[in-house]
């Protein structure tokens, strides 16, 4: 058996009075994507707040690669090598795009205790260099968010995620407010992760997309896992029933 | 003209340096070459870094997405409290330096209570310019502290430079405005300010300390205003405690002139300077021009209009192309 990249066991999360995860237990295994599907308020997004640091679970574990880690902010998640990649709020529309690219994770000419002066040449040749390698053109580094389109903007976020060497990307509805062509290219994006060695979970509310690339399929239903099986012994009528 | 536009997204203080020039030349053909000379300027140039410096900080704490209302009050109550301490014979430097904690505690109140409470700050800070004032007027027993004459405030207020044409107030501001510049334009610091006010869940999720980014802002804006009113008061040599009354709404006059957005995330230190001067430009020439000097207010109230009209007009129009293009 295969050690499971990520391994979340009994997890709990309360909002107050709300049971938003009721022990979920998920291992998502490497190089593979695994697709989460669930209504609203299934409990997806809680899953993966906690997952990418924004949250903390109330009860229950995470492993990774077979060792307990504990995350508890964003910026442990990324160490973890966890990067995620939000619907709308990835980047900041009123940023540049060099300065989304490092936000939080600038490189700095020297600094004290953290704080210090940008290297805006590295950042934008950086920057520009990411871009290209996920296959996407613009016109500057110095552009800035608000002046692109919703996919060239999740091209940035996809762009900064693998330029940080991401081993577990997570994908939050990517494609919600995209065009049909460029939801095409984000989830070709998608299917080509784990070529790149990186394992994948794809977050949506479209079972085509999950089935189109995912390989494996995890529904979730009232804060709770009611379903989970590889793509190619389900399909989309029974992953409707299950939800 | 494209080109014009895209220059125009990146850097929004431009509208605010063509108005300046505009006026500028207005004002100098309308006086008779008054405006311009030595004399005026040096006049002009010694108030500029006592609204200018408030300016700054509510500039950049704009740019973080909050608010702070409380500049005025702030602006009387640390002079005030440095004439009093230094009449209970507490030295100038360490009376300076506790005023200026009394307007970073200030500060931080204004900050804490915003983020803990998850209210909106101008609601803190308007509260707060009450509470201020108030606390003001009572230390004072409502009768202005005298200030000791003996004070080193030509640190502050001396005329020097070729032919004594600016003040070391001047030089101070120049030196804050600059190092405030390069914190937002060119440190990682600056960086986070502007995520933290553009678009707080990205920047939150990218591990910003959002939370301490904001704090820190509160307080840089309430440790200018009372910076600010402080040289005020060296200058005028009365630390009355009505002063700084309606700051406030100038010092964000003047960052909206300067391109700032109330909405955060967009702005930089050299439009509120921009801003700043162009309220003290109109104030100077509409004397200058023999204009009742009763239309001051009016005249700041509609270009804070036409800028903010003006600047969404711009950025509009920029995208417009940008989609197009």
């Amino acid at each position: 058996m295969v050690t499971p990249f990520i391994s979340v066991r009994n997890l709990h999360k309360w909002y107050s009075s709300v049971h938003a995860l009721k022990g979920v237990n998920l291992n998502v295994f490497p190089g593979e994507v695994c697709g989460l599907v669930g209504d609203n308020g299934a409990g997806k997004s809680t899953l993966i707040k906690i997952l990418s640091g924004v949250h903390r679970p109330d009860r229950g574990e995470i492993w990774m690669g077979g060792r307990q880690v504990k995350i508890t902010s964003p910026k442990a998640a990324m160490k973890l090598g966890i990067e995620t990649i939000y619907q709308d709020n990835s980047v900041v529309p009123t940023m540049s795009i060099a300065r989304n690219m490092f936000l939080g994770r600038e490189p700095l000419r020297f600094a004290i205790s953290g704080l210090g002066l940008l290297n805006h040449q590295h950042m934008r040749d950086e920057a520009m260099q990411a871009i290209g390698d996920v296959d996407l053109h613009v016109r500057s580094p110095d552009a800035l968010l608000s002046e692109l389109s919703g996919g060239q903007r999740q091209g940035v976020a996809i762009a900064r995620a693998m330029h940080f060497k991401s081993r577990v990307l997570i994908l939050d509805e990517p494609t919600n407010h995209l065009s049909v062509k460029e939801t095409a290219k984000v989830l070709g994006f998608v299917r080509s992760l784990p070529a790149q060695g990186v394992t994948g979970i794809l977050i949506s509310h479209n079972l085509h997309h999950v089935f189109e690339s995912c390989d494996r399929i995890v529904a979730m239903a009232r804060g709770e896992i009611v379903f989970d099986k590889p793509v190619g012994e389900t399909n989309v009528d029974e992953v409707s029933d299950a939800l | 003209m494209r080109k014009l536009f895209r220059v125009y997204l990146e850097k929004p203080e431009l509208a605010g340096i063509a108005l300046l020039v505009l006026l500028t030349v207005i004002f100098e053909i309308r006086s008779d070459g008054v405006f311009l000379s030595a004399e005026n300027l040096r006049g002009m140039l010694g108030l500029l870094p006592e609204v200018g410096l408030v300016s700054i900080g509510v500039t950049v704490l704009m740019i973080c997405g909050e608010f702070d209302l409380s500049v005025g009050s702030m602006f009387a109550l640390m002079p005030v409290s440095v004439a009093l301490m230094t009449n209970q014979g507490i030295p100038f430097i360490p009376a300076m330096l506790l005023g200026l904690a009394i307007a970073a505690a200030v500060g931080f109140a204004n900050g804490f209570i915003t983020l803990t409470f998850n209210i909106p700050s101008f609601i803190t800070t308007l509260g707060m310019l009450f509470i201020v004032r108030s606390l003001t007027v009572v230390i004072t027993g409502g009768f202005p502290p005298l200030l000791s004459g003996d004070l080193p405030i030509g640190v502050f207020t001396q005329f020097v430079g070729p032919g004594g044409m600016i003040r070391t107030s001047f030089i101070w501001f120049v030196v804050l405005a600059v190092i405030a510049g390069a914190m937002l334009g060119s440190t990682n610091f600056g960086n986070w300010i502007r995520a933290t006010g553009g678009l707080f869940d990205a920047a939150a999720a990218m591990g910003v300390p959002v939370w301490r980014v904001k704090m820190i802002c509160f307080v840089m804006c309430s440790m200018l205003a009372g910076f600010g009113g402080t040289i005020q008061v060296f200058r005028l040599g009365a630390p009355l405690p009505s002063i700084g009354d309606g700051l406030e709404l100038q010092a964000v006059a003047a960052a909206v002139i300067g391109g700032t957005a109330l909405t955060g995330g967009v702005g930089t230190v050299l439009g509120a300077v921009v801003g700043a001067l162009l309220i003290r430009v109109i104030d100077n020439g509409l004397v200058l021009s023999q204009v009742d000097a009763n239309w001051f207010k009016c005249a700041v109230g509609a270009l804070t209009i036409f800028a903010v009209v003006a600047n969404s007009w711009l950025r509009w129009t920029a995208r417009r192309i940008k989609v197009e293009g």
